[in-house]
């Protein structure tokens, strides 16, 4: 159905007006159905100054079934799967959660401010979640070193 | 026509909810009298006369099932002044707690209507409509010709995005009951009414086929049959708190017994928490503790089981580090260096080891005593099983060779039915006398075991003579039959009072 038409709007309305801290860009020109998404760092987080690339890969139902969303920088975060997925749980995102009249916008929005705003409680790394609950300074110490490391290149 | 008296009724049964809450038993009363009103045809109530271990349950159709849904809508519908439509989606809101939900309208109608998904104004019929200018939030298309629907929350999509919205929810995600507007973050629940406006036919009969299995699946005094292929529910007031005191094992329409509390098969004498328990213990330790009882030993202090493969006596526990002798059990520290012969058989610290030993191999062996006899009757009544395919050739065979008729054959599918459902009885004894703990009542229970057991193998040596043989033994065949029966309706009724009275002592918590 009308999925083109919807990704299009919805990719125009993005660079023509990005929310703070987004940038947004197709991976390939061809391709509508491959977004690559820079998030900065959020201020005060210990991602500040980083450049986190995520990549949002619609399937041919959006907006009936949600995008997928990894990270592809590194990121030290208790949401954020630490292997070559980088794999988030976001709870809009699940299937019977999202609704098709939900935007992508809402979905890198909630992102970003789940780096600023960790959900210990749905973690999908325990150690790191028990770290940032238990340890708040190492926590923010080891992520700066990996936003550091990792998050550096300007996009 | 039938509307007002609907009405005093449920006036009626409300008031009671009110007076006397939390009483299952008299909803569940009331209920039975409202199903009756739409079902008096077809009750098929078990109860000629009740033995102790039986218990009243009936079947339902789909159909019945749809009915009874609409019954219960309607009379709802009529006492609070809403839609039918509007009422089924309160109604499985409430898992079909007809009380809670009209008492919980008539406190705060506004708020219920809003938790349940519905909102609180019910004009307009569903149609759909051409609005000029309109975009759809889903597609992004805008055409002038547009056709396209909102429900009363009035968030609008084209038909389009709304039929595929629907159709991917009922298909692929079996969703019926709590389907919402596709709105971002609108809770409101997709009527009926909106549902049939919109999809197509096929899809609506799935979408039927969900709701009813959710009816069942709400309702605490329904369950589905769990043959497969059945499609029957059965409606029996025992409720899960009850379990304790009573075993309820029913019968399909399918003839498919099974216990209603657990759904598994037919487990009487045994209540459900104790077959759940053996059967975890079963799929634990049956495989293994032969083994064990064979090939190891426990560690004296911290009770680990411990294989010896090899070497010397000087055992270390690897988990507590308890270091002792595999021949003696005692203490290795006062067996100086006789390290390949143990002499010290004797000495005091190997005894008591032993006696500890002991007795946790006892534990073992009991349990396996009556596990080898649950299995044994669980694979002899397989046997019987296949036995009874082939009863139906002997029956066929029996009739060319004696000149006896279908109908004077008959006492050998009576037999074979009679011999499976006995060692379905014996089978769970076994479990239920694991548990059990000695008190004065179970010698008399394990003497009915045992006279009916006794009357099974006699009944199962006869059933399995030759085909020229059977004839004779007609007679001898149908008396051990009813002989078996007639065992297994005693030492049922009589694990089943003393369950209800709480007479049984058992030896774990449950």
């Amino acid at each position: 159905m009308g999925s083109q038409k919807r990704i299009a709007k919805e990719l125009a309305e993005l660079v023509e007006s990005p929310p703070e801290g987004i940038k947004v860009e197709l991976a390939n020109e061809a391709d509508l159905y491959d977004w690559r998404v820079y998030l900065n760092g959020p201020e005060n987080s210990p991602f500040h100054n980083g450049t986190f690339l995520v990549k949002l890969k619609f399937p041919n139902e959006y907006p009936f079934k949600p995008p997928a969303v990894n990270f592809a920088t590194k990121i030290y975060h208790p949401n954020v799967t630490n292997d070559e997925k980088g794999s988030m749980c976001l709870g809009m995102l699940r299937p019977d959660e999202w609704k098709p009249s939900s935007r992508v916008v809402a979905v890198l929005q909630f992102a970003r401010q789940l780096l600023a705003e960790p959900m210990p409680d749905d973690a999908v790394e325990g150690r790191i979640a028990e770290q940032y609950k238990n340890d708040r300074a190492r926590y923010e110490e080891v992520a700066r070193d990996w936003t550091r490391r990792y998050a550096n290149e300007k996009a | 026509m039938d509307s007002d008296d609907d009405f005093m009724s449920d006036a009626s049964s409300n008031v009671d909810f009110l007076d006397d809450q939390g009483s299952d038993i008299e909803s569940m009363d009331d209920f039975g009298d409202d199903i009756d009103v739409g079902f008096s045809q077809d009750k098929d109530i078990i109860g000629k006369t009740k033995k102790p271990y039986e218990v009243d349950h009936k079947v339902l159709s789909p159909e019945d099932i749809e009915r009874e849904q609409n019954v219960q809508v309607n009379e709802v519908s009529s006492i609070l002044g809403l839609p039918p439509e509007s009422c089924a989606i309160l109604l499985r809101y409430g898992r079909w707690n007809r009380e809670k939900v009209i008492e919980s309208y008539m406190d705060r109608p506004e708020k219920t209507l809003e938790d349940a998904g519905l909102g609180t104004n019910f004009e307009g019929a569903a149609k759909t409509e051409v609005i000029p200018g309109f975009m759809c939030d889903i597609c992004c298309e805008d055409g002038d010709d547009l056709e396209t629907y909102a429900m009363r929350c009035g968030h609008r999509f084209c038909v389009d995005c709304y039929r595929h919205y629907l159709g991917q929810k009922i298909r692929e995600e079996g969703e019926a009951s709590r389907i919402q507007c596709p709105g971002d973050s609108c809770h409101m629940i997709v009527d009926s009414k909106s549902l049939s406006l919109l999809v197509t036919e096929d899809l609506k009969d799935r979408y039927h086929t969900l709701l009813i299995r959710t009816y069942v699946d709400d309702k605490e005094n329904l369950k589905w049959c769990p043959a497969p292929n059945c499609e029957y529910a059965v409606d029996c007031p025992v409720r899960q708190r009850e379990l304790n005191r009573i075993v309820p094992t029913v019968q399909c329409g399918c003839k498919h017994n099974f216990c209603f509390g657990c759904t598994l098969n037919d487990h009487q004498p045994t209540p459900c928490a104790l077959v759940k328990k053996w059967l975890k213990k079963c799929e634990d330790d049956s495989e293994t503790a032969n083994w064990i009882s064979a090939n190891t030993k426990e560690c004296p202090k911290c009770h680990s089981t411990i294989e010896k493969n090899g070497g010397c006596n000087h055992m270390t526990c690897r988990k507590c580090k308890h270091e002792f002798c595999w021949m003696c059990m005692g203490l290795w520290s006062e067996h100086g260096t006789s390290w390949y012969n143990c002499s010290r058989f004797e000495e005091k610290s190997g005894s008591e080891a032993r006696t500890d030993q002991a007795r946790s191999r006892a534990s073992l062996e009991r349990y396996l005593h009556y596990y080898n006899r649950y299995a044994n009757h669980e694979q002899s009544a397989k046997l019987d099983r296949d036995l009874y395919l082939k009863t139906e050739k002997k029956m066929t065979s029996l009739q060319s060779q004696s000149g006896l008729s279908w109908i004077e054959v008959q006492f050998l599918d009576t037999a074979s039915q009679a011999l499976q459902q006995c060692r379905q009885t014996l089978k769970w004894t076994y479990a239920f006398a694991y548990y059990l703990a000695r008190n004065n009542l179970t010698e008399i229970f394990e003497d009915n075991q045992k006279d009916l057991e006794l009357a099974v193998e006699n009944l199962s040596e006869m059933f399995e003579k030759p085909v020229p043989e059977l004839a004779n033994l007609k007679v001898d065949i149908l008396d051990k039959t009813a002989y078996c029966n007639k065992r297994r309706v005693i030492l049922l009724s009589d694990t089943a009072e003393n369950l209800k009275d709480g007479e049984w002592s058992f030896n774990v918590e449950w």
